[in-house]
């Protein structure tokens, strides 16, 4: 066999191999989890106040903080960041000052998650006086949250033909005419899906809602946006490695990171979903 | 000349620090056909799209000299460039269709201005298939997608589009470069039934295309207007020898 075969089909193999070993990882995790975690998995369990030192009982809290967390992040995020995007790609100049603010942005979904946590907290529980609470993990994992979404929605936005444009303004459309009419709608499915990941990844987050409102344990449900609040990845991170009695409520933890996956799933799932849907009616 | 529709008085145009269009004069005769000829990259599509201001959308550009529209600069600040566009139509070298039904979009002009009445909207969209010689074929089937119709017919239906909002003047960017024989031929002959109407500009690539059906033939060389007459003096006796060497297929 030639030296140049020889090379195609080791390299070929190589990939295979490194390919494979990331299915098994990833397989081998999800077995862990759902193994141990399925058989806590009840009624009670996501319905119910932790008990007994949250050595009983459900996580009813965490669920609901977590929802309500991912619902601010969500308002901050979705209008603010499509703005951004549309803003950025429809209307700026390219010129070094727009490319700037690009990097910028680019940097910025880079920076650890645990530097958005201490931002948040010297901006909105100290600056802006909101204390930690619900409120402020929310703003805070949206500032997070908008490098993501404004990359995904500019990303979608650059897929719109220019002809539509184009076209639109030769029949006499004005600039924000030919957007709505003729460009979003056939970005919008791209930029809801790319938005959506983001505040699915978010929804995981532990570092940036640490220090703006997340609590270790409340006997009770957020009455308002300005509670502490526990949250499922916060619950994971304490069951797993906080609680004094650890060995004792592992099976907890794994029920915790059970739903929270599956949340995550479900919403990477909707957003496949939807950009599947979407893309179905525009075009064909 | 009698009856100019548009004049262009000593236009240039720039594309940053490239001189594309150099002291253009020209003026185009209302209710004829203009053919606009020349070897690609001469400002043939530049010029075209400075008519309808369709360049401001592109960014670092710069215009001197005028380009009148009955009479009026459509670069003069004051000018509101929707209603420019709105009066002078335009169909792309690659045909445009938007992803929705043939009806929605030949309606799409007609409802960004503003016009709902639903029977004055089916009205003109009717007419407009029409005037395109295109009902014939999608009367049937107005609320499929436009994707679905060949080549031709989805060049057609931008013809259509850009009629359905009643432009004086039609810009037209090699309409015909994508399209077989058979279609192309089709477009032709609506050109031809389209001048009792508008006014037309024709950019094409193609000399017999431009002989057969332009009135007025102009011929641009690295961004100047060489030489500009009726197409039956251009193509039998053109004044430059350089024209002659274009038309004869010497170069270009
Ligand atoms: N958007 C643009 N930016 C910069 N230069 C351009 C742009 N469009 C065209 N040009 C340049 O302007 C010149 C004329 O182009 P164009 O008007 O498209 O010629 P034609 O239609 O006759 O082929 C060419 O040199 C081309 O490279
Ligand atoms: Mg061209």
């Amino acid at each position: 066999m030639k030296k140049r075969q020889l090379q195609e089909i080791l390299g070929f193999n190589l990939l295979r191999v490194c390919m494979v070993l990331v299915l098994l990882t990833l397989a081998f995790i999800l077995y862990d989890i759902i193994s141990k975690g399925a058989g806590k998995i009840s009624w009670e369990f996501l319905t119910a106040m932790p008990r007994n030192g949250m050595k009983e009982g459900g996580i009813l809290p965490a669920i609901v903080g977590t929802v309500l967390v991912t619902v601010i992040t969500a308002i901050l995020s979705i209008p603010f960041g499509m703005g951004a995007a549309i803003y950025l790609n429809e209307y700026a100049k390219d010129n070094n000052l727009t490319r700037l603010i690009r990097m910028s942005i680019r940097n910025l979904s880079g920076v650890p998650s645990i530097v958005y946590g201490l931002f948040g907290v010297i901006l909105f529980v100290q600056a802006m006086n909101i204390g930690t609470c619900v409120l402020s993990a929310g703003l805070t994992l949206g500032l997070m949250t908008l490098p993501w979404t404004i990359t995904a929605s500019e990303e979608a936005l650059k897929n719109v033909p220019n002809s539509f444009r184009e076209g639109a303004l030769a029949l006499g459309a004005t600039k924000w005419q030919a957007i709505r009419t003729n460009v979003l709608p056939y970005a919008i499915s791209g930029m809801l899906t790319g938005t959506i990941l983001g505040l699915s990844r978010a929804a995981g987050e532990t570092a940036p809602i640490l220090f703006t409102g997340a609590a270790f344990y409340l006997p009770f449900l957020p009455r308002s946006l300005f509670d502490q609040f526990m949250a499922l990845p916060y619950h994971l991170y304490i069951m797993s490695t906080q609680h004094h009695a650890i060995t004792q409520v592992r099976p907890i933890a794994y029920g915790t990171a059970l739903v929270l996956i599956t949340a995550v799933f479900a919403m990477n799932l909707f957003a496949t979903i939807l950009r599947y849907r979407l893309r179905k009616t525009k075009m064909e | 000349m009698e009856n100019a529709k548009i004049k262009a008085l000593d236009f240039n145009f720039y594309y940053g620090a490239h001189h594309v269009l150099k002291n253009v004069s020209a003026e185009v005769i209302a209710n004829k056909v203009t053919g606009i000829i020349g070897p690609s990259g001469c400002g043939k599509s530049t010029f075209l799209r400075s008519i309808n201001r369709m360049n401001d959308v592109i960014s670092d550009v710069k215009v001197e000299g005028k380009i009148l529209l009955d009479g009026k600069n459509i670069y003069d600040p004051e000018m509101d460039v929707v209603d420019i566009r709105r009066q002078v139509g335009m169909v792309f070298q690659k045909s445009n269709p938007f992803p929705k039904s043939i009806f929605d979009n030949v309606a799409y002009g007609l409802r960004i201005n503003g016009i709902k009445d639903k029977y004055f909207i089916q009205e003109r969209v009717e007419k407009s298939l029409k005037d395109a010689a295109l009902w014939g074929e999608v009367k049937d089937r107005l609320q499929k997608n436009a994707f679905e119709l060949s080549g031709g017919q989805q060049q057609r239906l931008c013809i259509a589009r850009t009629l359905a909002v009643e432009p004086e003047i039609l810009l037209m960017d090699e309409p015909a470069s994508a399209l077989d024989p058979t279609a192309t031929l089709k477009i032709e002959e609506l050109i031809h039934q389209l001048k009792s109407k508008y006014t037309i500009i024709i950019v094409t690539h193609n000399m017999q295309q431009a002989a057969r059906i332009s009135d007025y033939t102009a011929f641009f060389m690295l961004g100047e207007l060489v030489e500009y007459d009726l197409t039956s003096m251009i193509f039998t006796n053109p004044s430059k020898k350089i024209t002659e060497d274009y038309i004869t297929g010497r170069f270009g």
